[in-house]
Formats: C-alpha cells, sequence, structure tokens
C-alpha cells in the first residue's frame, strides 16, 4: 500500500519533468529539469533498498552530469536556447510509431511471467558492493579505470580539435 | 518498513519542509513589501548603463574541459569509497589492486596536465 | 499508521533544524562574521542594536523583510524564483547525517543514514546546479560568469573534498558519520592517525571545504569588487537571504563535517590530568597578564581575554570533573559546539586575512597540488595499513 503510493508519487516526479524536459522551448529549462528527474531515480533505487548506488545517482547524475550539460548548453548556444524548436515535420510520423510502441508494450506486458523471488533483496551496501569488486570482478574492477582514462582521452582531443 | 527506506523518507521530508519553510518567508515579503513596477527598476543592473545586448552569450571552452576531466575523476572518487570500507578485511591484495586502479587515473591525470586541460591561460 | 508517526518526527525534526540553521547559522553566523571582521581590523563591529549589538542581523531580517521582489524584465522568472529554494535547501540536507552528540543513551542525529558521508557529498554537490541556474537565469552578464565561476570551481574542489572524506573512511572502515566518531573513541582523533597523513588529509579537506562554500580566499564568484557579488547580483530582498542562508548553512555544516571526521566529533579530548592543568594556568596567566596590563586597552587583544577566561573555566572544569572521577566530564554537546565554533572561528579568520586568489591559480591548487597529494596520501596511507602491518 505504501510502497504504491510512493511508487506513484515517484513516477510523478520522474515523468512530469521528463515531459518538460522533452517539450520545452528553453534548452536550460530542460537541462534543469532532469535535476526532479534523476531524484525521483534516487527514490526508485530507494525503495529496492540500494542505497548506495541511490548516494551515487545524486552524486553523478543530479551533481556532476547536470553541471556538465549546462556548461556544453552554455559553451555551444549564443543567446538562442530559449527558443528551440523541439518538434520538426515529423509529428505525426512519431505520434505514430510512438502509440504503435504503447500498443506493442500493453499487448506483451499483461502476458509475460515477470519472475518474483522470495525473501530478502541482494545486499547493495557499500561493503558488500567493495568486496565484490575486490574479489570476484577484479578484473571488471581493472577496466573501469581503463574505460575511464580512455573517455578523458577522448574528450580531451574532441574539445582541443574545437578549440 | 526497512531502515533504508526509513532513512530517505526522512531526507524527502526535510526536502519538503525545507521548501515550505524557505517560501514561507517570501509570502511575508509578498505581504509586507511594497510592488512597484517602474520600467527602468526591471532593467538588468549593468553598473548603471543601459545594458546592452544578451547576456546569454556563448561561452569559453574550457569550463567544459573542467567539468569533463571532474566528471571522470567523480567516477573515480565513487569506486573508492566501497574499497575503503573493506580494504582492511581484505588485506594486502585489496591494497594491490587499488593501486593499478589509481595508478591508470594518475596517468589519466598525467594526460590531461600534459594537454593543457587543466591549464587556465 | 507508524509511517506517518515517522512523518510528523520528520517534519518536526526539519523544523527544529531549519530553525537552527537560520538562527544559528545564517543570523549569527553572519553577526559573528562582522564582530570577528571588526576585530581583526581593530574595530568595534555592530554595537547599536541591542548589547553588544547583538540584535543587529534580527533587525537586518526585519529589514530584508520588507524589501521589494525584483525580478528583471529580462530574467528567466521560473529558473530565477527557484534556484535560492534549491540553494538553501542543499544547505539545509547536508545536516541530516551531522551527530550533535549523545543524549538519554542515543545519539542526537537526525538519521544516521549507512552511506552518510556518500551522502553529504551528494547534498553538497546539489549546490552547483542552484548557483549555476540563479547565474543564468539573472541574464545578467556578472551574475553569468560569477555562477560559471562558481560552478567550475566547486566542481574542482569536490574531488579533493572527497579524498578527505574518504581518508577518514578509510580508517574508521565505515561511511557512516556516527561510525566515523565511533572509531575515534578507541583510537582518538583521526587528525593524529598515521602521522603526519591524517594531518595532510585534515588540511586537503578543510582548503577543499573553504572552496566549496566559495569563501576568501576562493570567492571569486563573488568577488565584490569586481562582479558585484557574483551570481546573486539580480537578487532582492528575502531571496539574497535565502541564498545567504544556504551560504551559512553549507559553511557550519562544512566545519561540523570537518569536526566529525578528524576531530572526533562529540567525543570528548581525552588528556592527562596535569595537561588540562597545565592549559588552565596558562590560559588563566595570559588573562591576568592582559588584565592587569595596558594591553586591556588595546581592541585587537580585548577579545583574547575573553577566550582566555573562558578557556581557563573549561580547563579548571575539566581537572574538577577528572580529580572527581567523572568520564565524560562535560556534556558532548558541549564539545561539538566548541569544535564546530572553532573551525567555523578559523574558516572566518582566514576569510580576513587573505586576499582573492586569481582564477588560474585557485584551479591550479585544486587539480595540481590537492587533488595528486590527496591521492598519493590515500595510497600511503593505504600501504601502511595494510601491506607494511
Amino acid at each position: 500500500m505504501g510502497e504504491l503510493a510512493a511508487f506513484i508519487i515517484l513516477s510523478a516526479v520522474i515523468l512530469i519533468p521528463a515531459v518538460v524536459v522533452v517539450t520545452s522551448p528553453n534548452i536550460v529549462r530542460a537541462a534543469l529539469s532532469l535535476v526532479p528527474t534523476f531524484l525521483g531515480v534516487t527514490g526508485f533505487y530507494i525503495l529496492l533498498q540500494a542505497e548506495f548506488v541511490a548516494g551515487i545517482q545524486v552524486l553523478i547524475y543530479a551533481g556532476a552530469i547536470t553541471v556538465l550539460i549546462l556548461f556544453v548548453i552554455m559553451l555551444t548556444e549564443g543567446g538562442s536556447g530559449t527558443h528551440v524548436r523541439q518538434v520538426t515535420a515529423q509529428v505525426p510520423l512519431g505520434v505514430t510509431a510512438a502509440l504503435w510502441l504503447a500498443f506493442l508494450l500493453l499487448l506483451v506486458l499483461p502476458r509475460t511471467p515477470w519472475p518474483l523471488s522470495a525473501g530478502q533483496p541482494p545486499q547493495y551496501s557499500a561493503p558488500a558492493v567493495g568486496s565484490a569488486f575486490l574479489t570476484t570482478y577484479v578484473l571488471i574492477f581493472e577496466v573501469t579505470s581503463l574505460v575511464l582514462l580512455i573517455a578523458l582521452i577522448g574528450a580531451i582531443v574532441i574539445a582541443r580539435r574545437e578549440e | 518498513m526497512p531502515k533504508v527506506v526509513l532513512d530517505w523518507l526522512y531526507v524527502g521530508v526535510f526536502a519538503v519542509v525545507g521548501i515550505v519553510l524557505a517560501v514561507l518567508p517570501l509570502a511575508v515579503v509578498w505581504l509586507l513589501a511594497p510592488r512597484m513596477a517602474l520600467p527602468q527598476k526591471n532593467l538588468t543592473y549593468e553598473s548603471g548603463v543601459i545594458p546592452f545586448g544578451q547576456a546569454w552569450a556563448q561561452f569559453n571552452v574550457r569550463y567544459y574541459l573542467f567539468a569533463l576531466v571532474f566528471v571522470v575523476f567523480d567516477v573515480e572518487v565513487i569506486y573508492l569509497y566501497p574499497w575503503a570500507t573493506v580494504f582492511r578485511q581484505l588485506g594486502p591484495f585489496a591494497f594491490l589492486e587499488m593501486l593499478v586502479f589509481l595508478f591508470i587515473l594518475l596517468v589519466a591525470l598525467a594526460y590531461a596536465w600534459r594537454k593543457g586541460a587543466l591549464e587556465w591561460v | 499508521m507508524a509511517v506517518f508517526v515517522e512523518i510528523l518526527k520528520a517534519v518536526a525534526l526539519a523544523v527544529v533544524v531549519f530553525t537552527f540553521l537560520a538562527v544559528v547559522g545564517a543570523m549569527y553566523g553572519v553577526y559573528l562574521e562582522r564582530k570577528i571582521s571588526g576585530w581583526i581590523q581593530a574595530r568595534i563591529g555592530p554595537m547599536h542594536v541591542g548589547p553588544w549589538g547583538l540584535l543587529q542581523t534580527v533587525a537586518d531580517t526585519v529589514k530584508l523583510l520588507q524589501k521589494e521582489h525584483i525580478t528583471p524584465r529580462r530574467a528567466d522568472w521560473l529558473i530565477f524564483n527557484t534556484a535560492p529554494l534549491i540553494v538553501a535547501v542543499a544547505g539545509l540536507l547536508d545536516w541530516v547525517v551531522i551527530p550533535f552528540g549523545t543524549a538519554f543513551g542515543r545519539v542526537l542525529v537526525v538519521r544516521d543514514i549507512s552511506i552518510g558521508v556518500v551522502y553529504f557529498a551528494a547534498m553538497a554537490s546539489l549546490t552547483v546546479v542552484g548557483i549555476l541556474a540563479a547565474g543564468w537565469s539573472s541574464n545578467n552578464k556578472y551574475a553569468l560568469l560569477g555562477g560559471l565561476r562558481s560552478a567550475s570551481q566547486m566542481v574542482s574542489y569536490e574531488i579533493p573534498l572527497a579524498l578527505g572524506l574518504l581518508w577518514a573512511v578509510m580508517l574508521a572502515g565505515t561511511l557512516s558519520t556516527v561510525g566515523i566518531v565511533e572509531a575515534q573513541r578507541a583510537s582518538g582523533w583521526f587528525l593524529f592517525k598515521v602521522p603526519p597523513f591524517g594531518l595532510i588529509a585534515a588540511l586537503t579537506f578543510l582548503v577543499a571545504a573553504t572552496a566549496e562554500v566559495n569563501r576568501v580566499p576562493f570567492d571569486l564568484p563573488e568577488a565584490e569588487s569586481e562582479l558585484v557579488a557574483g551570481y546573486f547580483a539580480e537578487y532582492t530582498g528575502m531571496r539574497f537571504a535565502l541564498f545567504q542562508l544556504g551560504e551559512y548553512a553549507e559553511m557550519f555544516a562544512m566545519a561540523a563535517m570537518a569536526a566529525v571526521l578528524f576531530l572526533g566529533g562529540w567525543l570528548e579530548p581525552r588528556m592527562p590530568l596535569w595537561v588540562w592543568a597545565g592549559l588552565g594556568l596558562a590560559a588563566l596567566a595570559a588573562a591576568l597578564f592582559i588584565r592587569f596590563s595596558a594591553l586591556r586597552r588595546v581592541l585587537l587583544v580585548r577579545p583574547i581575554l575573553a577566550l582566555a577566561v573562558l578557556g581557563a573555566v573549561l580547563c579548571a572544569l575539566m581537572v574538577a570533573g577528572l580529580a572527581a572521577g567523572r568520564s565524560p566530564v562535560l556534556p558532548s554537546l558541549l564539545w561539538f559546539f566548541i569544535k564546530l565554533f572553532a573551525l567555523v572561528f578559523f574558516l572566518m579568520w582566514m576569510r580576513w586575512t587573505y586576499p582573492r586568489l586569481r582564477l588560474d591559480q585557485l584551479l591550479n591548487l585544486s587539480w595540481k597540488v590537492l587533488l595528486p597529494v590527496g591521492l598519493v596520501n590515500l595510497l600511503i596511507t593505504g600501504f601502511l595499513l595494510t601491506v607494511a602491518r
């Protein structure tokens, strides 16, 4: 009961700003609307008792990615970002595709068996995550740092060229 | 209710109450403060001269570079938190794993440094 | 029904913490700042409203309440009006995980979230969004420049800040703030652990925290003399006050976090009786010397007299308590606030002592000094705690 109420409230917190993101003609408003969306997703992680992931969601997405997006906007737009047309002449086609997808999803959803495992949710606490990284998934863990290195190099190369 | 959910219920309530309490003085202002619409008053402040052009202009690429390097290192630090909580139980091997991880990121820092991404000229 | 009881408790706590921040943090924080700046510049500071000017900031608040709200015609009014709320609420949310002390056998903390330290860093990072939104939506060149500078500065110093947090987490082996304080009960303050690396970590944290709250010498975003106050240049009246509230709440939170991480939070410092006695006698001697010499009339010295008397009283209480075999002698709340205000005083002292850095110096300090030092500090400490044991 309480869980359902929380789910509905969080869905509204996620979806209403999400609609603003894709419809607002003001590009900065659209970017800032991502913040409540990210925070709503944090709420879902909490309902799943994945507390560490929730902390990351706020720290990385709401705190870092939003700032990056805002910087990118301020870097590229020269005062034109307040009247952006987010729709083009292809609206009818897009609506048709979206409706078709919705129809298919509604068709499939009730027929799919959703396996529900009983018992406790898995441990998502920080020490559990840490032990998993350092024992079972150590290779993936080390490769992550390589991915980060490559991401940084790529970003710098691209940004330098633009300059 | 699990402890995690209860903890963050408090956080949510704090956010909502915080917004309400922050809006409350604004409501008092709405009651108390004078309101006079003068065209000059609603101009953008530019040290007394008539504002020239828009402030929303294109900005320097350097801000963007710093934000990029920041996101990479922010993600890196996230990996350090779980490590810091357990590395003493897991012993020297966990330390060596982190040494490799951090060494690669120090290479990333050195690269950004060498390429001048950390330079504000 | 238990949920509604919890929600009511949360609302009550939120009101209490918000009021505490508004009164102690913002109003008396500003008063303290003005008094301390007066002291450092050999003035007396506010004196007219109330005894010793104690009601000055109350009067200021009443004045701000009567000021008109101006939204510039070209501003984006929606973002413009939301931005101060983001900053103020982010400052409030920091305080959820700060433990104040113990009473009646339980820890006085709003919630002991098990990822407390990550939570603190996350909420502190939300402030950036509010500041950037304020700077952009004003459609003012000063404000936008201030907002962008502020954002690039705050994101740069978030990493060294996190490295400082991580150092304490490494020693305590837990992310919970209460757990970190409890770990220091057995081992002593983290400041003096694994010397000198505890000291280095604390310095990294403190410098990053100062930059994170945009204070001198890192106040470029608000540089009054070049950017006319930066990102809140266009804000009037109570909305301006909300920015101030958020900023002071954040500053007090950073000082509280530094106390929790490195100075043992609410724990009483454990020193032998003779050290307390020696400190008390030294403070008493200093107080007597100032009282009975010509120094008494010097504006710069007079506050030292008061501090020395307070220190002597504290030491006398400690000596009496320890001699009577009590432990802990003084309430934990008192110790927490002594540490908190000592750190706040330190931050204010810096503000009125140092000139402003240049933007390139500021970014260099973060990326080329604090970040490598913090990382190497973590590595060496990790080495000493695992391999070299």
